[in-house]
């Protein structure tokens, strides 16, 4: 058989495996975010953002839809990939695919696939909830498409390496309670990075969610408080390191060959 | 005859500074349904993993049907399949799921993984729980879900690592049968088991490994042949009063109706019966004391452990 036809088929096994993983748990993995950001929409957006003044022109709770969207997708790709590669490792089933002949890559690019279109749905989801709230904008699909996939990729692959090595449950949790989630508020879903003091502004610009947030800004709305050249540079870079860094890991067999 | 299975000089040494295997040559012809036998740690399972691409080698070469797991390691994987000791398949998907997907991590289209996976799981007696999570399965049932697996994508070379482990007589035994008929149909096996009956019914040829190095490499036949002697117990028709003093054959007192008897090759057992009538001891039944293989078995295990 033709070897890249074979590889094609293992790799939508491996894709279709993850999301019937993620959709068979849909009421552990679909619905909580759902009701969080319907929360932060009617807290933040309803309640808290009619008594705040229009940012940039635009009404506070138009203001933080983009951020908040991305923000959901962020936390679910890596969600995603971080429990799915981790609960492969501890009840030992990731060894179906380490002794099948497919080639590591496709191993990798199967799991991010698959923290990608539960990033991607849950943002889909997300984004009809927010139209129940605000008038949805969109200044340029292809800037907000493209910001998307590229975030959705980034976290997959940093759920992928916190899975490769965590030794326990408690490891998932971790990064996502310590890191992920405070770069996420400190990265301007909540506030333009203008309105910091000065040192602070230079501080922020080395949150790289900063750049995702602002980016995605622009795609909807069409502004930000980054240029967004720069803002897909540091994106690309994120995706390339960071996937050569899990292929190794994958290669090396860190926490999954003696 | 040419080999589905060649290893030469094969060393693994773990991070900890255990040395698994010294160095050990080992070949399995095609075809054949091959025992590796060894106590536990021997190094049986660290031989596995390097062949199944799941530990990495410190040195040595490993060729499966003549091609180099190092240089062409997709080909040798897709000639595999893996039984493993441990369970390790996706505890909440559904039987149907873990079988299909297998064969499409092989590259089988997806009609046909659907198809082999309803043969594969019908012919181990697993269809009707296809729908249910392999967390509901009976241990037996795990077991059987894991051969169904492992020949979905029809390997060349199945290797089973303790696959009837904590399986009841019964469902032991039809797994043997399954397994002959798929030996039978072309497929070489290789098995390490702890059960040497099983190895002794079902293989032709055996490797004995132990602290990482073989130490028999022969056919079943041949090592058998090797016995010098067996331990019998028989069962008296009547309770002896006192212990029977048998000239020729060592024998212990189990209780007033039972004796053990070692029997040496060179002696037979004429002489035991003669024996035994002249002192007017009726026999109800005779029996091995333990599987032939596994006297000879732990017999090469001990002397090893002393020359050691």
């Amino acid at each position: 058989m033709n070897r890249l036809h074979h590889y094609r088929i293992a790799l939508a096994t491996i894709v279709l495996k993850e999301m019937r993983r993620f959709l068979r748990i849909w009421v552990q993995t679909v619905l909580p975010p759902m009701i969080t950001m319907a929360l932060y929409f009617i807290i933040f957006g309803k309640m808290i953002g009619s008594q705040i003044a229009p940012i940039d022109g635009f009404s506070y709770m138009d203001y933080i839809v983009p951020g908040l969207i991305l923000m959901s997708v962020i936390t679910q790709s890596y969600a995603n990939v971080v429990s799915s590669f981790y609960g492969s490792k501890f009840q030992r089933y990731v060894e179906e695919l380490l002794i099948a002949p497919i080639p590591l890559s496709l191993i990798l690019i199967g799991f991010v696939s698959g923290g990608v279109a539960r990033g991607l749905m849950v943002g889909g989801i997300v984004t009809v909830v927010a139209s129940l709230f605000v008038d949805l904008q969109l200044h340029n699909l292809w800037v907000t498409l493209s910001i998307l996939l590229l975030t959705s990729i980034v976290f997959s692959l940093g759920g992928f390496i916190n899975a490769v090595y965590a030794k326990s449950f408690d490891d998932i949790s971790i990064i996502p309670t310590f890191v992920l989630t405070p770069l996420t508020y400190l990265g301007g879903v909540f506030y333009s990075v203008s309105m910091l003091p000065g040192i602070w502004q230079d501080v922020s610009l080395l949150n790289p969610i900063l750049y995702m947030v602002n980016a995605m800004r622009y795609g909807m709305l069409g502004i930000s408080d980054i240029n967004l050249w720069v803002a897909y540079g540091v994106l690309l870079a994120f995706v390339v390191a960071l996937f050569s860094f899990s292929l190794w890991l994958l290669k090396r067999g860190v926490g999954l060959r003696g | 005859m040419s080999h589905a299975l060649e290893i030469h000089g094969l060393k693994k040494v773990y991070s900890n500074g255990f040395e698994a295997l010294k160095g050990i040559d080992l070949s399995v012809n095609e075809g054949d349904f091959f025992a590796l036998l060894g106590p536990n740690g021997a190094g049986k399972s660290t031989t596995i993993g390097i062949i199944t691409s799941l530990v990495n080698k410190t040195a040595g070469r490993v060729k499966v049907f003549g091609n180099d797991l190092k240089a062409d390691s997709m080909q040798v994987k897709r000639d595999l399949g893996v039984v493993p000791q441990e369970f390790n398949f996706n505890m909440f998907e559904p039987l149907l799921e873990i079988v299909t997907n297998q064969a499409g991590y092989y590259g089988v289209e997806p009609v046909l993984a659907r198809q082999r996976a309803e043969e594969s799981l019908k012919k181990l007696g697993l269809w009707d729980k296809r729908k249910e999570i392999a967390r509901s399965l009976s241990g037996g049932m795990k077991r059987r879900l894991m051969i169904a697996r492992a020949l979905v994508h029809q390997p060349k070379l199945l290797i089973l690592d303790e696959p009837t482990a904590g399986v009841d007589i019964e469902l032991r035994r039809s797994m043997w049968q399954y397994l002959r008929e798929v030996n039978q149909r072309g497929t070489t096996i290789i098995l390490t088991t702890h059960y040497l009956e099983e190895a002794e019914q079902l293989c032709r040829n055996v490797a004995i490994i132990d602290h990482g190095q073989i130490i028999e490499n022969t056919s079943i036949k041949a090592l058998l042949g090797k016995m010098d002697r067996e331990t019998m117990i028989l069962e008296l028709a009547k309770p002896q009063a006192a212990p029977l003093h048998l000239e020729g054959y060592p024998s212990t007192w189990v209780d007033s109706h039972t004796i053990e008897v070692e029997i040496y090759r060179n002696r037979g057992l004429n002489a035991l019966f003669g024996e035994l009538e002249r002192q007017g001891v009726m026999v109800k039944s005779m029996r091995n004391k333990a599987n032939r293989l596994e006297e000879l078995f732990l017999d090469l295990v001990e002397s090893g452990v002393k020359k050691s």
